[in-house]
């Protein structure tokens, strides 16, 4: 078993490398572009780290408290060459993921619960949750668990038969009412369905909306109390699906998802396609929220568990 | 929509209030604010730096008027530069053509499928045109489900081919299907690839070269962070898009991505999308979105919706009836109506200049007349015909009918005599010259207008 881990998190480690390439590359190339020629960080290598951290997303309150702690420590130092740089922006970066209580976890796994471990995942309009779910039940499923999926997204056109492909393909069952169909009521009969069955995961998908319409933030409440009926502690995990080429906007999607439906987990997908691994970063610090799993391809792998020495390792390797 | 970019600069220039005249000093503080707004915005890092240099150009080299303060002037080279960033003129899409063919592209999740439906539903409905919709995207699970399912709802046809994986013979096949069976604009959508993944990029280009659209569209969601332009960019490269689409609008998000795309790629945002409704689809028009960032709100879009809705008609009848004062409560509901008609109350109110602010921690939610309704709908017609016979034992059945307290109904019928007593007198023109002056020492923002 020992051997079949290091396998397979030296496949997953290639994976979150290739994936996170392009992120890598600007992050990288970027910052050796910063010190080029220059043997001591002064005011012109910070105006340029700014430029690195504000292109990545990582948002201006993060980089300027990133800066910040450079030129605190510039100053300290007295002298402080470029080829440090590299070091100690690399154990910021490292303090910032660890102040978010994430709990760095090596695979797919969900805590022992009384009847089934229910995940309800919610996120604005083509973020990708349903994707998301797809790949996770994928995984939980190699790891022996057994999940149903709940196809609480009624609304979006063909929003079911695509949970209902995906269940397919994983091999898992679904609870669905069609389109149009009360959401709740998916919800409510998907826990049922898991508690009979006693499933060890339910994944209930909702449909996307954006966070500042009102009356689709309090059904997202609503949903959430209905599940309560049925298992007591449901939903357990409430993961909020961000994309990860979005700007400043999913700090306020965090924040107000939260507000509707206590969010306990982030899911940040599509950081195989853009320079944007810094959203993870400037999450990190603005939410107290853990980062649990990253989408980094359109395979039903590519879906990991987020764990932040791998993530920085990648982002400095 | 763009409530926080404004909020933003409304603050930074706050702090230009009192003193008299631009320097280099105040500028500076000033500037740096507004930079911070908008990298806050998502506006792309180096597209936020040329633009607060050209505002600095072009403050310090002016005359500073008596009459204006100094934050006036620079709001008002903001927005100049804003509209200018922007670019220039609206532009429509070309849809001309034997039949027209346009193209959509984007990312994952950048809402291309939702908008190809509004695009057919505004062709079809708008322009008098016959659309054929086509699935193109043989990848992701459902797609073709899910164009077919807004087909339906929108009563355009879809041509999909289940059987065939490659998607420049499906869209050449829908062209040819097209072109035997009377459709006269043909909307391709396509699979979301992303910009570095080479194969998916070169399908697309291939899409392109076989069908020769007469419009290629570029989806982005304006939510999207700082490597929009390095997307669009790609896309433009591969492509040569024509213009971009702007989706998701309705959220709060700050939309700096609007701002960027258009200066890196130089191509016109053509549309944007306002909601999940077939029918939120709007025109940009950068001048008025520079309007709304900084805080002079959409006037001309709102009064364009309202007019849409008008029928003249009606309104007409509704003219006579007031200036009789017989305004009832049956016009009152067919006021209400009218008013929903236009969209979401929040996004209207949002139109109003000063409103954005206000609005912005106010829940209206769509439901807000949901209990007027129920109240008048408990009336009988004789009662709402002539809102003089109700009596108390009236108010308290039409409350029990409708789930209200008393409280409730007397606060409208209070509210509908106070509307009426306005609506006549606004139909004298006279009175209403007199109204204005009164109006001008109140200062906007009570209540519901309009109603």
């Amino acid at each position: 078993m020992g051997l079949f881990n290091k396998i397979f998190s030296k496949e997953k480690k290639e994976k979150l490398d290739s994936g996170l390439e392009k992120t890598k590359e600007s992050f990288l190339s970027k910052l050796t572009r910063t010190v080029v020629g220059k043997s001591t960080v002064d005011a012109e290598v910070l105006d340029n780290l700014e430029e690195v951290l504000i292109s990545s997303d990582v948002g201006v309150d993060t980089t300027l408290k990133i800066i910040d702690r450079i030129e605190a420590r510039v100053s300290k130092d007295k002298y402080m060459g470029t080829d440090e740089l590299n070091n100690i922006l690399r154990e910021e970066i490292a303090a910032l993921l660890s102040e978010n209580n994430t709990v760095d976890q090596v695979e797919f796994n969900v805590p022992e619960t009384e009847g089934p471990y229910v995940i309800m995942v919610v996120g604005v309009n083509g973020v990708g949750k349903t994707t998301t779910i797809g790949k996770l039940a994928n995984a939980l499923k190699k790891q022996g668990k057994s999940v149903v999926l709940g196809a609480a997204d009624t609304f979006r056109a063909a929003a079911v038969d695509q949970l209902i492909i995906w269940s397919e393909r994983v091999g898992v069952p679904i609870v669905q009412q069609g389109m149009n169909a009360d959401p709740a009521s998916v919800a409510f009969d998907t826990l049922q369905s898991a508690k009979a069955q006693n499933a060890d995961v339910a994944i209930i998908d909702t449909a996307g909306r954006l966070h500042n319409k009102v009356n689709l933030m309090n059904e997202l409440t609503k949903i959430k109390t209905v599940m309560n009926k049925v298992i007591p502690d449901a939903p357990h995990e409430i993961l909020l699906v961000l994309d990860g080429s979005t700007g400043q906007n999913a700090f306020e999607q965090a924040k107000q998802f939260s507000l509707a439906t206590e969010i306990n987990a982030l899911a940040i997908t599509k950081l195989d396609g853009t320079a944007k691994g810094g959203v993870v970063i400037g999450i990190s610090d603005q939410m107290k929220i853990p980062v649990k799993y990253i989408g980094v391809g359109e395979g039903i792998e590519d879906l990991q568990v987020f764990n932040k020495t791998e993530f920085v390792d990648s982002l400095f390797s | 929509m763009f409530e926080n970019l404004t909020d933003k600069f409304e603050r930074a220039f706050k702090v230009l209030k009192g003193h008299g005249q631009i320097t280099e000093i105040n500028v500076a503080e000033t500037l740096k604010e507004v930079r911070r707004a908008l990298l806050d915005a998502d506006v792309n890092f180096k597209t936020a730096k040329e633009f607060t240099v050209r505002v600095k150009e072009k403050a310090l080299g002016r005359d500073v008027l008596t009459t204006i303060s100094p934050g006036q002037l620079l709001t008002k080279i903001c927005h100049e530069e804003l509209v200018a960033l922007m670019g220039g003129e609206q532009s429509d899409i070309n849809y001309q053509g034997n039949p027209g063919v346009i193209l959509m592209s984007g990312l994952q999740g950048s809402g291309k499928t939702t908008f190809s439906g509004k695009l057919a539903n505004y062709l079809k409905n708008k322009k008098g045109k016959n659309p054929l919709m086509v699935a193109c995207d043989v990848y992701r699970p459902a797609a073709i489900d899910q164009i077919h399912v807004l087909g339906e709802q929108l009563g355009v046809e879809v041509y999909s081919n289940r059987e065939e994986k490659n998607p420049v013979k499906i869209a050449q096949e829908a062209i040819a299907h097209a072109k035997s069976n009377g459709f006269n604009v043909v909307i391709v959508d396509t699979a979301g690839r992303l910009a570095v993944d080479e194969q998916m990029m070169n399908e697309i280009a291939d899409v392109k070269n076989a069908i020769k659209p007469t419009e290629t569209l570029f989806v982005v969601d304006s939510m999207t962070g700082q490597d929009a332009v390095n997307t669009a960019k790609t896309f433009n490269d591969r492509i040569d898009f024509d213009g971009v689409i702007l989706t998701k609008l309705d959220g709060d998000t700050r939309g700096g991505a609007a701002l960027s795309i258009k200066t890196v790629v130089d191509k016109p945002i053509k549309f944007v999308g306002t909601g999940e409704k077939m029918d939120a689809l709007d025109v940009f028009y950068p001048n008025r979105m520079a309007d709304r960032i900084l805080g002079m709100g959409d006037v001309v879009s709102l009064v364009e919706k309202a007019q849409e809705q008008f029928d003249e008609k009606e309104a007409k009848k509704l003219q006579k009836k007031i200036a009789q004062n017989k305004f009832d409560f049956d016009d009152f509901y067919s006021q209400l109506q009218q008013i929903k008609k236009m969209g979401n109350v929040k996004d209207l109110m949002g139109m109003i200049p000063g409103m954005g602010k206000a609005m912005k921690n106010v829940d209206i939610d769509d439901d807000a007349f949901k209990g007027i309704e129920a109240i008048i709908q408990s009336m009988t017609p004789a009662e709402r015909g002539n809102p003089d016979l109700l009596n108390g034992s009236r108010k308290k059945r039409i409350a029990a009918g409708s789930g209200n307290n008393i409280q409730e109904v007397n606060k409208l019928i209070k509210q509908f005599n106070e509307t009426k007593k306005v609506m006549h007198m606004m139909s004298n023109k006279k009175n209403m010259a007199n109204m204005m002056r009164q109006m001008k020492g109140m200062g906007g923002g009570k209540g519901l207008p309009g109603m």
